[in-house]
């Protein structure tokens, strides 16, 4: 067998071996792909979406509780969190630039980001849940928000510094001031994909459960009073799974499909815009 | 009066722009700070050392150490990545250069949406799927196989109810999946073609193309994400919650029950009675802060950035 | 088409009637012509012409992407390399590529040359280092390198990478060499060194160079083949097509009277 040979041998068992190691661990998770649907739509009805919560031993009732808790923290998250990291992300790609400070907290940015859901979770407790006294929706948001900003920040940044430095400078020998350029022009530019970078940073965040336990808390009434404690998906799940009743876990699966197509619509509803705007 | 009006609005959104900026910067601080603050009677009462190699966590007792959740926390992101980092690796050839060519959008595409999938959905698969299955499938196995080697077969004994530090490893090892594969096939697809094809026209073949070139080049890049995946395996909590048992020990055996750190956060910290106890939660959190810091800043800015560049 | 497609030398690569697409647009129209052996031959002609396309017929560059198609046949010494399952793994051997960026390898400008001599199985390492000497000074860059062979081959400028591009694939002994547009990336001087070489290896390989510069073809080659939008205008010897072409076309694009 001559070194050709040879090559062309390991070549072939090196292919084989990759594709069997893609093959093994694409099954799992087809597994639990297979299982989340099945499980899922098994028990998905109209009950499960305007049910109210089920009594414990109930078989009947739905998840309208958590399903509007889950709306309404995500909702808010993004109301605190975009603005900020949209206006982060501008500073250091406008003002900023390449300077000291903004470099810096562009690591930082990827080091917030990083963090521990759970440890946000702890520190959202900290510093609101146990001054106040109780659990409470706008903590779980504010939770999500302190995920989302860095996420925000860092695509802002990077969709306003591909917008070409003429186009600004066409705005100034128009006269324009740097916020009328930034807000008429630079904004305007890069617009597509900024919605793309806070489609995919709520994907994101959207499922998170951690830093929702200690936060918004749970709540097995229907509230929409942000300063009371108030059921997600997540939690609901979390505590529905672990629950000795059987139409409760059923539940949970429900609320697990919901979840999912919830993150996963977004995420593609992202992916697809920047498709669309890049592909042009 | 309407070029005042302008510079008004001019330096308001700069300052504005900053303030967030600054914001940002404090949010980061305010974590530590708080997290230290919180947990400094823990500090006080068990100091560093001790906390951390302490195994005894007793709450009727108010004893807290923290080697258990650290221990857990550790092992279990350890043979995650063990187990993960090689199959991720085999998907992320594949997808770059063997797979056909139809395939590799869509299967990526795939992999990228596995990797959006909310970890907790993980947990409850584990929780009501693959736990059933260790018990009865894997574990007998174990048993007959791993745990007949003399000194490290004892680390493969017991009888659970398929719950414990294994499983939950396993678990945490499929929910960082998806993501590492796809840092990895970003990383190998970065190698310019022009590189590759010069390999070729030499007689190479795909593997060899793959270990000479493709490989080296992208190493720093996969090793990076390698890290990263560690950092989002450290601070799981969903994926393993389910299924680590929450026993605040160390296992005998990595079939047994044990916990982690965010698996004693998300089982304890609403029912923390006293300060002492509470303070010791925040203590672990902030360990696992100090933790997924230093991994992030090993990660990112010593192989990542040397990528950029 | 007034071309003559046997030329008065033995022929080391007959190409007959090659048809090649990429997916369902046809890139080249049945070309047919042969290669001198141990000439150089030059494929000139304007951008998307299918010069290169063309190249990378010789050593199936094309089959590492999909829906790609050839027809006809590419004889090497009278073997058909368009087969469905001909090797191309030693056909690369035979026949060397050098491209329009340098290609350094990852590694060290010792292991760069090495690394073909390696994959035919070379693990002697006298002879290792004997030839790769031979083929960094044949490639005129042993001078400037043999001090550092263990250097990363990242640190050389743009003109030695593509010198040490040239040292490993003439290392492997190709019988062929094929050279895509090699100095487009590089400085003067750098591609006046590049066009040395390329003379230096007359009669002792057969080579064929992409160029978009018509006085390097003019410089270098014995044969040129003047290409437009898929089809081969015209070919034959240098200094004849240089000085009075016989196409129309021809004419137009050599003195620079095209659109």
């Amino acid at each position: 067998m001559d070194a050709f040979q040879k090559r062309k041998l390991i070549n072939a068992i090196i292919l084989v071996f990759s594709t069997l190691a893609a093959l093994f661990g694409i099954m799992w998770l087809f597994w639990i792909l297979g299982t989340l649907l099945y499980k899922g739509f098994s028990t998905l009805s109209l009950d499960v979406f305007l049910g109210d919560p089920p009594a414990p031993g109930d078989s009947s009732g739905g998840l309208k509780h958590a399903i509007v808790g889950q709306t309404l923290i995500v909702l808010l998250a993004t109301v605190i969190g975009i603005p900020i990291g949209i206006l982060a992300g501008t500073y250091l790609s406008e003002y900023g630039k390449n300077s000291r400070l903004a470099n810096f907290v562009r690591d930082m940015s990827d080091v917030m980001m990083s963090i521990p859901s759970i440890v946000v979770g702890t520190f959202i407790y900290a510093v609101l849940v146990k001054p106040v006294g109780h659990f409470m929706g706008l903590a779980g948001s504010l939770s999500l928000a302190v995920m989302m900003i860095p996420i925000v920040l860092r695509t802002t940044d990077d969709m306003l510094r591909m917008v070409p430095p003429e186009l600004r400078e066409a705005g100034y020998a128009l006269g324009a001031t740097k916020f009328k350029v930034i807000k008429d022009i630079v904004y305007r530019a890069a617009i597509t994909g900024i919605v793309t970078g806070v489609i995919l940073s709520v994907a994101r965040i959207g499922g998170e459960t951690a830093p929702l336990l200690f936060t918004s808390f749970n709540n097995n009434f229907f509230t929409t009073n942000i300063f009371q404690p108030m059921a997600s998906l997540t939690v609901t799940m979390y505590d529905y799974a672990m629950s000795p009743y059987k139409y409760w876990q059923d539940l949970a699966w429900a609320a697990a499909i919901i979840l999912t197509f919830g993150v996963l619509g977004a995420n593609i509803l992202g992916r697809v815009i920047a498709h669309y705007k890049f592909k042009r | 009066m309407a070029g005042q009006r302008g510079f008004w609005a001019d330096w308001s959104f700069a300052k504005l722009a900053l303030g967030a900026t600054i914001l940002v910067l404090v949010i980061l601080l305010a974590v530590f700070v708080v997290l230290y603050k919180e947990s400094s009677l823990a500090i006080s009462t068990f100091g560093v050392w001790k906390f951390i190699t302490s195994q005894v966590w007793n709450p009727p007792l108010d004893k807290f150490g923290g080697a258990p959740a650290i221990f857990g926390s550790v092992v279990s992101t350890v043979i995650a990545i063990t187990i993960a980092v090689p199959v991720a690796i085999g998907i992320a050839i594949f997808l770059t250069e063997i797979a056909p060519h139809f395939l590799r959008t869509p299967v990526g595409v795939a992999v990228e949406l596995l990797a959006a999938i909310p970890s907790i959905i993980y947990g409850m698969w584990g929780l009501f799927f693959f736990a059933p299955f260790m018990r009865d499938k894997v574990q007998p196995v174990i048993h007959a196989t791993l745990g007949k080697i003399p000194v490290i077969g004892q680390w493969f004994s017991g009888y659970t109810p398929g719950i414990g530090l294994l499983t939950a490893s396993i678990v945490l090892s499929i929910m960082i999946l998806p993501f590492t594969a796809a840092i990895a096939r970003d990383s190998f697809k970065m190698v310019p073609d022009i590189l590759k094809e010069s390999a070729y026209a030499l007689g190479a073949t795909k593997w060899d193309v793959m270990k000479d070139v493709v490989i080296p080049y992208a190493k720093l890049g996969v090793i990076g994400g390698i890290i990263l995946s560690l950092g989002r395996a450290l601070g799981e909590t969903m994926a393993v919650t389910f299924v680590m048992g929450n026993q605040p020990v160390i296992p005998k055996s990595l079939l047994e029950p044990a916990t982690s750190i965010t698996v004693t956060l998300a089982n304890e910290f609403t029912e923390a009675d006293t300060d002492l106890y509470l303070s010791s939660l925040f203590y672990l959190a902030l360990i696992l802060f100090v933790m997924s810091f230093l991994v992030i800043v090993i990660g990112k800015f010593f192989f990542l950035k040397r990528v950029e560049r | 088409m007034a071309y003559v497609i046997n030329p008065d030398e033995p022929a080391k690569i007959k190409v007959e009637n090659l048809n090649f697409y990429y997916g369902s647009k046809q890139a080249l129209k049945n070309i047919s012509f042969n290669v001198p052996e141990k000439k150089i031959t030059a494929l000139i002609g304007p951008s998307g012409c299918g010069k290169t396309t063309l190249l990378r017929c010789f050593n199936r560059m094309h089959d590492l992407y999909p829906g790609n198609k050839y027809e006809g046949r590419i004889l090497l010494d009278g073997e058909n390399i368009l087969e469905k399952d001909y090797d191309l793994i030693r056909l690369r051997s035979r026949v060397g590529m050098v491209f329009q960026k340098p290609t350094a390898f990852p590694m060290s400008i010792f292991d760069n040359v090495a690394y073909g001599l390696r994959l035919k199985g070379i693990k002697n390492k006298g002879e290792l280092q004997d030839r790769v000497e031979k083929a960094l000074k044949d490639a005129a860059l042993w001078e400037e390198v043999k001090d550092r062979l263990n250097d990363p081959a990242s640190g050389l400028s743009g003109g030695q990478q593509q010198r040490l591009c040239i040292a490993r694939a003439i290392a492997v002994e190709p019988e062929v060499l094929l050279f895509d547009e090699p100095t487009s990336a590089l400085d003067p001087i750098s591609t006046a060194k590049i066009e040395e070489l390329v003379v230096s290896f007359r009669d002792k390989l057969t080579i064929i160079i992409v160029t978009h510069n018509m006085q390097q073809a003019a410089r270098v080659s014995d044969y040129t083949a003047f290409m437009y939008m898929g089809e081969l205008i015209e070919f034959n010897r240098t200094d004849e097509i240089f000085v009075k072409p016989k196409e129309k076309l021809t004419e137009d694009y050599i003195t620079g009277r095209f659109g």
